[in-house]
């Protein structure tokens, strides 16, 4: 037996001591190394990539969170207001713009002097100040309010773009001397109104809720019908992707039998989950509203459209999360003469929620963060209007949807929409954070339940 | 006595609980079972024995219909219970599955309460009028399958945090509480240690007092310690069947005397 064992020849690195690694392991420890540093380099760029996105998104941005506003009084003057002199918001509703708008100047320019601020600007200049916004403000707060005509009252109002711009950086002394829409004086102006207290800087409540604006009022433009309108259509989403898609997967996955057909479907099912989602927002076109004739621009018919893009993603992770069950699972149901139905939801859906609950998370933070086919339908116009709530038909109202915004700012020549436009996107990114903390919470808890 | 209870057995013709004549089951083009008569006795304990893939479980899966749920695999040739065909048109496989319980070879209770697993099959066959009717159906349950003792104080506790060999009784348990009339174990103990393996085959003693129990076992010493009835297996074909004891003691077929003296399998 020993003897045997002396002779056969001994293979490979047994000679040496197991202290020194030999030239195999070496080699093979070396390409073990290699392959870690590549992972860790590749891992590293990622990380890079996404601190420098971030942080330029939150640079240019955060300012859209912030706004400036001037403290004015005004005298409301009843002659102009209210000529019928009946406070009646219908009769006063007569009054345009036009006639709040000296209103405004001459209350800036009393509100200057009570200060004490000296300016050698003209009237005009010195209104300049304010954005052009403010006038309607002031105009739907006292037809609200019709009361206060006649009275002195403070109000705060927006300050005009390049303003806001110079408390944030943007605007300096050097660009107000070539800007024809700003002036160093104006801006000496409001600096002194800022030493005054009277103008400040506060958090942009505006800038989440207000509607958009013209591209001549930056600082009044927010995003509350894009938030309103990318709502809605995710509540599109939810409500026909969900049951459809959780339907047609278990279907296909528990019932169905297995033959050309059913791998025909599961092909294209895949396959639609690639086609490019412009694709989509053609057919959203061609059949919603060309030849379904639902209204352009509406929520339902983003939602619809979102809702085919989102179908594929759901079906997708249904089908795996449902194959992912232990077939034990299901031969112990019907075992005991559950019917296939019972199986299925009495005990496999449960197991699989968690994973349902996640795709179909996935799939809605990626119809929220969707372009294309909203463009398409039209939800890129410019509405002012809030849409109603959804049980009052605002699902048919025009909206627009916050990655569309994002676009439609981008696309505006004032500067300070760049600011607006990073801000919309800080907005998404929340939206998207939120909803994917809603994943990883639902998982936990319908995970830890054994 | 056992004897006696075979002489008994004997005499009565209708004692016959499952009768199959010429099964064939293909996999596709596998041939998995080959042209099996045989007839099972009523309160019976039956079993099972031959080499892997010979089709043990193959065979005791046509008895519940459980192929059914294999999109490949295709039944011919007839299965009475009863005297009814089991592969008739109108019969609800279903309904055939609460009257023919399985446990399976691996434990697989659900990831629900103990109380839960048992309870399920009597609550979607509405066997229970009350809850507290299901709370004695729960508990004999448990006690036929010798697990009382061990989980009464923790009912709402998951199935699945059992050890093995109590979750396979608590399956045993589960299979129990439908009043199922044939019992189809398939490898019950193979994930036992030698104490609960002990446990089920005293439980198989007790129940085929009431059932026609079908095993299948990989255990020679298991097969004579709990059937009557013995059927062996090889290559998809029914070699041999009879008493347990003949079988063991003077097999006829060359095939089953290696086997069980251990030259093959
Ligand atoms: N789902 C299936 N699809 C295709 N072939 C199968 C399937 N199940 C079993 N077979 C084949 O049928 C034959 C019998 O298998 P079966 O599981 O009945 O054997 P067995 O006697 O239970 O074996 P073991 O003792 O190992 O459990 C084997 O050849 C096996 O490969
Ligand atoms: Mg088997």
């Amino acid at each position: 037996m020993t003897d045997a064992t002396a002779e056969t020849p001994r293979r490979g690195s047994g000679m040496g001591s197991l202290m020194a690694s030999d030239d195999h392991t070496a080699k093979r420890n070396a390409r073990e190394k290699r392959f870690r540093m590549y992972g860790l380099v590749a891992v590293c760029t990622g990380i890079l990539m996404l601190v420098l996105l971030l942080t330029s998104i939150l640079t240019a941005g955060l300012s859209a969170f912030r706004q400036t506003t001037i403290e004015i009084s005004v005298t409301l003057d009843a002659d102009r207001l209210d000529p019928e002199g009946n406070r009646d918001p219908a009769d006063m509703g007569k009054v345009t713009t036009f006639g709040y708008a000296p209103l405004l100047r001459d209350g800036l320019i009393g509100t200057i002097e009570g200060a004490g601020i000296e300016t050698d600007l003209g009237a005009r200049d010195v209104a300049d100040l304010i954005s052009d916004e403010s006038v309607a403000q002031l105009r739907s707060f006292v037809l609200a309010n019709p009361d206060v005509v006649g009275q002195t009252i403070p109000v705060e109002v927006l300050a005009s773009g390049r303003i806001d711009g110079f408390f944030k950086g943007r605007v300096t002394y050097e660009t107000a001397e070539l800007d024809k829409n700003i002036s160093p004086a104006q801006l000496r102006l409001a600096e002194d109104l800022k030493a005054a207290d009277l103008l400040r800087t506060g958090f942009n409540w505006r800038f989440i809720t207000a509607p958009d604006a013209s591209t001549t009022r930056p600082e009044a433009a927010g995003l509350g019908v894009a938030i309103l309108g990318s709502l809605y259509m995710m509540l599109v989403v939810l409500c026909l992707a969900l049951p459809i898609g959780v339907a047609a997967s278990i279907y296909l996955e528990e019932f169905a039998p297995q033959n050309r057909i059913t791998d025909l479907i599961e092909v294209n099912i895949s396959n639609l989950a690639a086609v490019p989602s412009i694709v989509f927002g053609i057919l959203g076109l061609a059949i919603f509203i060309n030849f379904a004739g639902l209204p352009q621009s509406a929520p339902i018919v983003g939602g619809l459209v979102l809702t085919l893009m989102t179908l594929p993603t759901i079906i997708i992770a249904t089908r795996a999360s449902l194959k992912s069950v232990p077939p034990s699972i299901r031969d112990a149901a019907l075992g005991i003469g559950a019917s296939k139905m019972q199986s299925v939801f009495h005990h496999v859906l449960p197991l699989a929620m968690p994973g349902i609950l996640t795709g179909t998370i996935i799939g809605l933070a990626q119809a929220l963060g969707e372009t294309a086919p909203l463009l398409l339908i039209g939800m890129v116009a410019f509405v002012r209007e809030y849409p109603e709530a959804p049980w009052d038909g605002g699902l048919f109202d025009p909206a627009t949807a916050l990655p569309v915004q994002v676009y439609n700012f981008t696309q505006r020549s004032d500067p300070a929409f760049v600011e607006r436009a990073s801000g919309a996107i800080i907005v998404l990114l929340v939206f998207l954070l939120i909803m994917n903390l809603t994943a990883i919470f639902l998982r936990r808890r319908f995970e830890r339940r054994w | 006595m056992n004897d006696m209870r075979l002489t008994e057995r004997a005499v009565d013709n209708n004692g016959t609980k499952i009768r199959a004549k010429g099964v064939q089951v293909y996999y596709g083009d596998t041939h998995a079972i080959k042209n099996v008569d045989v007839d099972i006795a009523d309160k019976t304990v039956t079993a099972f024995i031959g080499p892997s893939g010979c089709g043990k479980s193959t065979f005791l899966r046509c008895i519940n219909r459980m192929n059914d749920t294999i999109s490949v695999a295709r039944v011919e040739g007839d299965i009475l219970i009863d005297g009814e065909d089991i592969y008739d048109k109108r019969v609800d496989p279903v309904q055939l599955r609460a009257k023919v319980g399985m446990v399976f070879q691996k434990p697989n209770p659900f990831p629900k309460s103990i109380y839960d697993n048992v309870a399920y099959g009597p609550r979607i066959h509405g066997l229970a009028k009350d809850k507290a009717d299901l709370d004695g159906i729960v508990e004999s349950a448990l006690r036929r399958a010798a697990l009382w003792d061990e989980v009464k104080d923790r009912l709402t506790a998951p199935g699945t945090g059992l050890s093995g060999g109590q979750q396979q009784r608590l399956c045993i348990a589960r299979a129990v509480a439908t009043s199922p009339e044939v019992l189809l174990m398939d490898e019950p103990c193979s994930a036992l240690d030698p104490i609960a393996t002990d446990q089920v085959e005293n439980l198989i003693h007790e129940l085929r007092a009431n059932y026609s129990v079908v095993i299948v076992t990989h255990s020679m010493s298991q097969a004579s310690r709990v059937s009557q009835k013995t059927a062996y297996f090889h290559l998809g074909e029914m070699v041999e069947y009879g008493d347990t004891g003949d079988i063991f003691t003077n097999p006829k077929d060359e095939r089953t005397e290696n086997y069980i003296t251990g030259r093959i399998g």
